[in-house]
C-alpha cells in the first residue's frame, strides 16, 4: 500500500464557481497505515463528471503534521508530483442542479499519483461513506475544521478584494491631489510675488474673483466633457437635425460662456487669465493670450469636416486668412506692449531709491492687457461663431465633437505627464 | 466735435487713435497687412485732443480709440473691425483703398 509510512493530511477541496476554495473533507492518512482492499482501488483520482463543481483541488500538505497550512501548487491535470503538490482541474462540470452536492476526490498518495479513470458518482458516494464510517471519530473535528477553514478562506478574499479597492481609490485620488498641488503651489508663488512687489494692499476681491472662477471653471470641464459624451452618442445614433441643433448651440453656447467667465476674472486679475495656471499643463503650452490660438481651432476642426463644399472650402479658407491675419496684429500688439512697460520699467535712475513713478506708469499701460485678453477671447468667439455658420448642423457636431476631444485629450496627456516615473538620479 | 466730423467725412479710411495705445496699433498693423494705409490721427497728440475724445464717446464708441471709419461711416473699435473682416465684410469695404506695392 502506497500510503503506509506517510502520515499525510489529504485535504479535500471542492471549489465553488465564485467562492473559491473549500475545503469539505480531510482525511489524515497518516493515522491509518493501512487501507482495505476496495478502499485503495477507490483512492484513486476520479471525479464526479455529474457534480455541480466547477473546480476540484486537492493538495497534500507536507510530511509534518505541524504544518497544517498547505502548500497550494497548482499543476496540470495528470502530471504526476511528488507529495507537496496539488493538482487543479480546470473542467467545468456539469450541474446537477444541488450546489451542496460535494465531490469526493480519492487520491492514491504514492511517490507517483495515478490518475485513475472516472469512476461513477454512486461509486464516489459510496467510498467516501465507507470511509467515513471506517473512521467516524475524527468526523467531528475534521467537520468543524472544515467549516472554519471556509469561513476564513472568505474571510480573507473579502479582505483582500477591499483592499485592493482602497488601493485603487488611494491611487486616483493621489494623481487628483498631486495635480492640485501643483496648481496651488503655482498660484501661491505668483500671488506671493505680486503681493511683495506691490506697494499697495491687495483686497480679498482678488483672492475671492479667482477662486470663484476655479470653482465654475471645474464645473465648466464637467458640463464639457458630458457636453462631449452627448454629441458622440447623438452622432452614432444619427438623431435629427433639429435634435443635433439643439446640441450643437448648447456646445457653443457653453464656450461663450466660458469667455464671459474669463472677462469677470480678467478684470479680478488679468496676470491670472493670461498665465494659464487654472489650465493644464499641456493646454498651457499652446496657450496665446489666456487662451488657445483661433487658427489652432480651425486646424483642429478642419480635417475633421471632410467632405465639404467647394463653397464651404472657399469660405473656409478665407475663414483661416482673415483669422491669421487677425492674430498676427494682436499678438505684435502684445509685443508692442511688452516693450512699452518693459521700457517704462527700466525707465530713470537706476541709483534712485524711489522708483514708484516708473511703477505707476506700467501700471497704467499694464491696464491695456485687459483689452488684449478680451480682445482674444473675442477672436476666438467669432471664430466659433463663424464655423458655425459656414458648417452644416451635423458637420457643426462633428467639429465640436472633434474640439472638445482634442482639448480632454490635452488634459489627459497633462495628467499622464505629471505621474510619469521619476527620472532616475545621477550616480 | 467739429473737427472730428470734419475728419471723418475724409475720403479713405481713417483711424482715430493715441500713440501709447497698442491695440490702436495692432489695428494699424492690421490695415498694413490688408494693404490699407489709414488716415491716422493720434488724438494725444492733437491740442483738442480731450475734445475729439469726448466727440468720438458720443459717436457711439466704446472706447475712443481705436476708432475706424471708411468712407464716412464708422465701422467701430478693434471688436467690430475684427468681427467684420472674420466676417468677411471688412475686405470689400477696402478695396477702393487697397493699395499693394
Amino acid at each position: 500500500m502506497p500510503f503506509s509510512n506517510l502520515p499525510l493530511l489529504v485535504y479535500i477541496y471542492q471549489i465553488w464557481e465564485e467562492e473559491g476554495i473549500e475545503a469539505i473533507e480531510t482525511w489524515n492518512v497518516g493515522e491509518q497505515q493501512e487501507l482495505e482492499g476496495d478502499e485503495e482501488s477507490k483512492l484513486s483520482i476520479a471525479l464526479d463528471i455529474n457534480s455541480t463543481c466547477a473546480k476540484v483541488a486537492f493538495f497534500i500538505i507536507s510530511k509534518s503534521m505541524n504544518s497544517p497550512t498547505p502548500q497550494f501548487v497548482p499543476s496540470r491535470l495528470g502530471i504526476y508530483e511528488p507529495i507537496h503538490q496539488i493538482g487543479i482541474w480546470g473542467e467545468n462540470f456539469k450541474s446537477n442542479g444541488n450546489p451542496n452536492t460535494s465531490t469526493s476526490v480519492i487520491v492514491e498518495v504514492d511517490n507517483k499519483l495515478e490518475n485513475e479513470s472516472e469512476t461513477t458518482s454512486h461509486e464516489m458516494l459510496t467510498a467516501s461513506k465507507n470511509y467515513e464510517q471506517e473512521a467516524s471519530k475524527p468526523i467531528d473535528k475534521i467537520q468543524r475544521r472544515l467549516a472554519q477553514n471556509r469561513e476564513a478562506a472568505r474571510k480573507s478574499r473579502l479582505r483582500k478584494k477591499a483592499y485592493v479597492q482602497q488601493l485603487e481609490n488611494s491611487r486616483l485620488k493621489l494623481i487628483q491631489l498631486e495635480q492640485e498641488l501643483q496648481r496651488a503651489r503655482q498660484q501661491g508663488l505668483y500671488m506671493g510675488g505680486v503681493l511683495e512687489g506691490s506697494h499697495i494692499g491687495f483686497s480679498g476681491t482678488v483672492n475671492s474673483g479667482i477662486a470663484a472662477f476655479e470653482m465654475e471653471y471645474g464645473r465648466w470641464v464637467d458640463v464639457q466633457h458630458r457636453q462631449i459624451c452627448e454629441l458622440r452618442t447623438a452622432l452614432n445614433a444619427h438623431i435629427s437635425d433639429i435634435e443635433l441643433r439643439i446640441l450643437v448651440e448648447s456646445g457653443i453656447g457653453h464656450y461663450f460662456e466660458l469667455f464671459r467667465m474669463k472677462s469677470t476674472v480678467a478684470k479680478a486679475d488679468v496676470f491670472y487669465v493670461i498665465s494659464g495656471v487654472w489650465k493644464t499643463s499641456a493646454e498651457r503650452f499652446f496657450s496665446w493670450i489666456g487662451g488657445f490660438r483661433p487658427s489652432e481651432l480651425l486646424k483642429v476642426l478642419v480635417p475633421q469636416l471632410d467632405p465639404l463644399t467647394e463653397q464651404q472650402i472657399l469660405e473656409v479658407c478665407n475663414l483661416k486668412q482673415s483669422c491669421q491675419q487677425a492674430e498676427d496684429a494682436l499678438s505684435q500688439g502684445m509685443e508692442k506692449l511688452q516693450e512699452t512697460v518693459s521700457s517704462t520699467v527700466a525707465g530713470g535712475p537706476v541709483d534712485e531709491v524711489s522708483y514708484i513713478p516708473q511703477v505707476a506708469t506700467a501700471m497704467e499701460k499694464l491696464e491695456a492687457l485687459v483689452s488684449f485678453v478680451n480682445q482674444a477671447d473675442h477672436l476666438r468667439q467669432e471664430t466659433l461663431q463663424q464655423m458655425s455658420r459656414i458648417l452644416t448642423t451635423c458637420q457643426a457636431a462633428r467639429g465640436l465633437l472633434a474640439l472638445g476631444e482634442y482639448f480632454h485629450r490635452l488634459r489627459a496627456l497633462s495628467t499622464l505627464w505629471a505621474t510619469r516615473p521619476p527620472e532616475p538620479s545621477l550616480p | 466735435m467739429d473737427k472730428v466730423m470734419r475728419l471723418t467725412t475724409e475720403r479713405g479710411v481713417v483711424l482715430f487713435s493715441k500713440s501709447s495705445c497698442c491695440l490702436c496699433y495692432a489695428v494699424k498693423i492690421l490695415f498694413q497687412e490688408l494693404g490699407v494705409t489709414p488716415t491716422i490721427h493720434e488724438i494725444d497728440q492733437d491740442p483738442e485732443g480731450r475734445e475729439m475724445e469726448r466727440a468720438l464717446m458720443r459717436l457711439g464708441c466704446k472706447a475712443p480709440v481705436p476708432a475706424v471709419f471708411i468712407g464716412g461711416k464708422l465701422v467701430g473699435s478693434t471688436n467690430e473691425v475684427m468681427s467684420l473682416h472674420l466676417g468677411g465684410g471688412l475686405i470689400p469695404l477696402l478695396r477702393p483703398y487697397q493699395a499693394f506695392c
